[in-house]
């Protein structure tokens, strides 16, 4: 089973925050990480691999920074990585992102299974996993809470849907979407750090892909466009309390009590 | 189609500086003189409105021909278990009204299933036009290949404007799908959607994991696409005139091809879903232990609702992940919520400000959750709790 896992390197704080008036940002800790639902499904790789043989790479989209992120993934066991980088894909958004990766796996060894973590921490929400297997013309599956069995180039998933579990079998190769939580991620390797041969990491560009059309990548690939960004609206009718404890105490039980909902 | 222009003769160090500071997302770097925007860059265009004026330009250049004419309709999916329609299907049905207000467009339902015409039929009375119905025994379980064909099918025949999709697991799995095979864009988690009279659909949703909102819009695709969460806009009543219809849709028989083979299905235990409770006590990061915990516990009990919480407090184990409310938690629109030592992130809010009546404890005057709240009460949770439980309970004991 060789298989590749999607990985994307987020702020490593969720607070980063621009003043809209006067545009400046206020940052605290600038640091970024490995998309920490991108660890269950890089640790679900490795068991896969652990049980049936086969390799694990991993591809991240991103700033050349990103390549810390395949160097983590590496330390944890994975075989390589390529990270998929050009100033052309800046801007974009689910569709452009999706398809840039799609364009980059294409250009990988052939695998398996493709593995995406359930969405990203940075404002995403679980949507580049289905939107690559749709440009790949691969089945895939989300919220997979575990891979029951590998067999006859089937793989039988257990999924998560809203008011049920769901065991379902779908030929390989194919991209699952793994559910958040659903094993322990191990920790980079100290052996496997000092063992890092750069080599295993590749950099690549739109110069490497099979459609080198600007235009359907970055914000040209775009269809959806942030038109303004926005500090939410305040409420201007609230009613302010302060004092003492006692006092206070005093006022929501007042509230409770006028609006009924202790009697 | 557009991108950045860097005029570089404009550029010396000090407008270097500024812009890489004004980037959110350190996109912006300069080298001997150059500057460069990296792949890390999410088309804020902060750097065109903030920044030095002219270093940095937005160019468009040639303009897809789309005749938005050509689509009409705002479509719902329907979100359904064996023909028991999901709740967040008719709230999106009753925002789909208010949106086709100002065009003048058709509310449409699309229903994929086996033997479901009359539940298909219950959705006109919330005022769908026309409910699109694809009745396929193939379609009873949820396959993804097969309801992504029916999905497309309706879209190429009837060419919807804007369609909405209900952020359950479901959804968010199918939707970009669809929106992937209609190369067109998706916008997730929507909190909040407007429409202009072009029929361009406005999205609204917390983003860049700031506390800050993204007003985001699709001008050169159809359809657009988003999902919304269950609970953030409110049921319509059922009408009592109306006068939509039903329209059954077919599929080819290659269309009904799946390669997946569903081998079981195990209904969930229904559990404690924070998002239907009518009475909510949150707590947030102000709770100074897990001790702190149990008082929560029994205020939601004293009022008759349950505890919930922010991400934080899941993150170290005090609270189950499914009490968490917020953008990656439940949405909820309780009666009454109080929100105890929170301090109102935007994720946070996103998944509370419909609330009816929000009271909310936090010591720090400025705390934006004060921005949100109808009762706002500045103050120690840890003197203001106790004495609360006090006189609820007192009143209690009075009441016996
Ligand atoms: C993509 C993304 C998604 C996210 N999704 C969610 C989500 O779904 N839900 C969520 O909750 N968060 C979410 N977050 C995290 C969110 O940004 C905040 O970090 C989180 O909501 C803060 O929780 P809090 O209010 O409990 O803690 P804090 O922000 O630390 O606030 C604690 C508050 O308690 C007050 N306080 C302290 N002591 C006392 C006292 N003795 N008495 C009274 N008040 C006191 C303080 O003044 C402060 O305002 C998300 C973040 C990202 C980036
Ligand atoms: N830039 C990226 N590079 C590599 N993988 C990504 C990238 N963005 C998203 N993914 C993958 O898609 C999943 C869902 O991301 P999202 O749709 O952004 O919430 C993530 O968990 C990753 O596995």
């Amino acid at each position: 089973m060789d298989i590749i896992v999607c990985i994307k390197q987020v702020p490593g704080t969720t607070n980063v925050e621009v003043d809209p008036l006067t545009g400046v940002l206020i940052r605290d800790g600038v640091e970024s990480k490995l998309n920490p639902y991108d660890l269950f499904a890089l640790e679900l790789a490795m068991q896969l691999n652990a049980a049936d043989g086969g390799q694990t790479s991993v591809i991240s989209m991103g700033p050349p920074q990103a390549g810390a992120v395949v160097r983590e993934a590496i330390f944890m066991g994975a075989v390589g990585g390529k990270v998929v980088s050009d100033r052309r894909f800046a801007g974009a958004d689910v569709l452009a992102t999706s398809y840039t990766l799609s364009q980059g796996l294409r250009k990988m060894a052939d695998f398996d299974l493709l593995i995406c973590g359930k969405q990203t921490t940075d404002g995403d929400t679980g949507q580049v996993g289905a939107e690559i297997a749709e440009f790949l013309g691969l089945p895939h599956i989300g919220n997979v809470l575990a891979v029951e069995e590998i067999k006859n180039r089937e793989i039988v998933v257990k999924v998560n849907l809203d008011s049920s579990i769901v065991r379902q079998k779908l030929p390989l190769p194919c991209l699952i979407c793994t559910d958040g939580d659903i094993n322990t991620p191990r920790l980079p390797s100290y052996r496997r750090k000092k063992e890092f041969n750069e080599a295993s990491l590749v950099f690549i560009s739109l110069e490497d892909f099979d459609d080198k059309d600007e235009s359907h990548y970055g914000l040209s690939g775009s269809p959806t466009q942030v038109e303004r960004i926005f500090p939410p609206e305040k409420n201007q009718e609230k009613q302010m309390f302060h004092g003492s404890g006692t006092e206070l105490a005093a006022n929501v039980y007042a509230l409770l009590h006028e609006q009924k909902f202790v009697d | 189609m557009a991108y950045f222009k860097i005029n570089q003769e404009l550029i010396d160090p000090e407008k270097a500086a500024l812009l890489k500071d004004i980037c959110p997302f350190s996109a912006i770097s300069s080298e001997n003189g150059r500057l460069e925007i990296s792949a890390a860059c999410k088309m804020c265009k902060l750097c065109i409105k903030k920044g030095p004026q002219g270093v940095i330009e937005l160019v468009e250049d040639e303009e897809i021909t789309l005749n938005k004419d050509e689509w009409r309709g705002i479509a719902v999916f329907t979100e359904h278990n064996k023909g028991e329609i999901h709740n967040v299907t008719l709230e999106l049905i009753g925002k789909a009204r208010e949106l086709a207000l100002v065009t003048g467009h058709p509310v449409y339902a699309l229903m994929l299933g086996s033997d479901i015409k009359e539940a298909a039929a219950k959705l006109l009375h919330y005022g769908a036009d026309k409910v699109f119905v694809y009745d396929y025994p193939e379609l009873a379980d949820f396959k993804i290949d097969l309801y992504t064909n029916a999905f497309s099918d309706f879209i190429n025949k009837v060419k919807p404007s804007s369609i909405m999709v209900g952020a359950t697991n479901l959804g968010r799995t199918l939707a970009p799908r669809v929106a992937a095979r209609q190369r067109t864009g998706l916008t997730a988690d929507c909190t909040r959607l407007e429409m202009k009279e072009n029929s361009d659909l406005v999205q609204i949703r917390p983003a860049f994991g700031g506390n800050i909102m993204a007003q985001i819009v699709t001008p050169k695709h159809r359809p657009q696409f988003c999902t919304v969460r269950y609970k953030v806009f409110s049921t319509p009543a059922p009408l009592e005139h109306f006068n939509g219809e039903l329209v059954l849709l077919e599929l080819l028989p290659e269309q009904l091809q799946s390669v997946y083979e569903i081998l079981s299905i195990e209904e969930k235990p229904r559990e404690v879903d924070i998002s239907e409770a009518e009475i909510i006590v949150a707590a947030g990061r102000g709770l100074k232990s897990k001790d702190d915990v149990a008082l929560i516990e029994e205020l939601a009990k004293l009022l008759g609702g349950v505890s919930a919480c922010t991400r934080p407090l899941v993150e170290n184990g005090w609270f189950d992940p499914k009490r968490q409310i917020g953008l990656s938690g439940r949405t909820v629109k309780p009666k009454l919520i109080i929100t105890v030592g929170i301090s109102g992130s935007v994720q946070f809010v996103a998944g509370m400000r419909n609330s009816d009546c929000i009271i909310a404890i936090n010591e720090a005057e400025n705390a934006p959750i004060f921005d949100v709240a109808h009762y706002g009460i500045c103050g120690d949770l840890n003197e203001i709790i106790p004495q609360l439980l006090e006189m609820i309970r007192g009143e209690q004991e009075h009441g016996l």
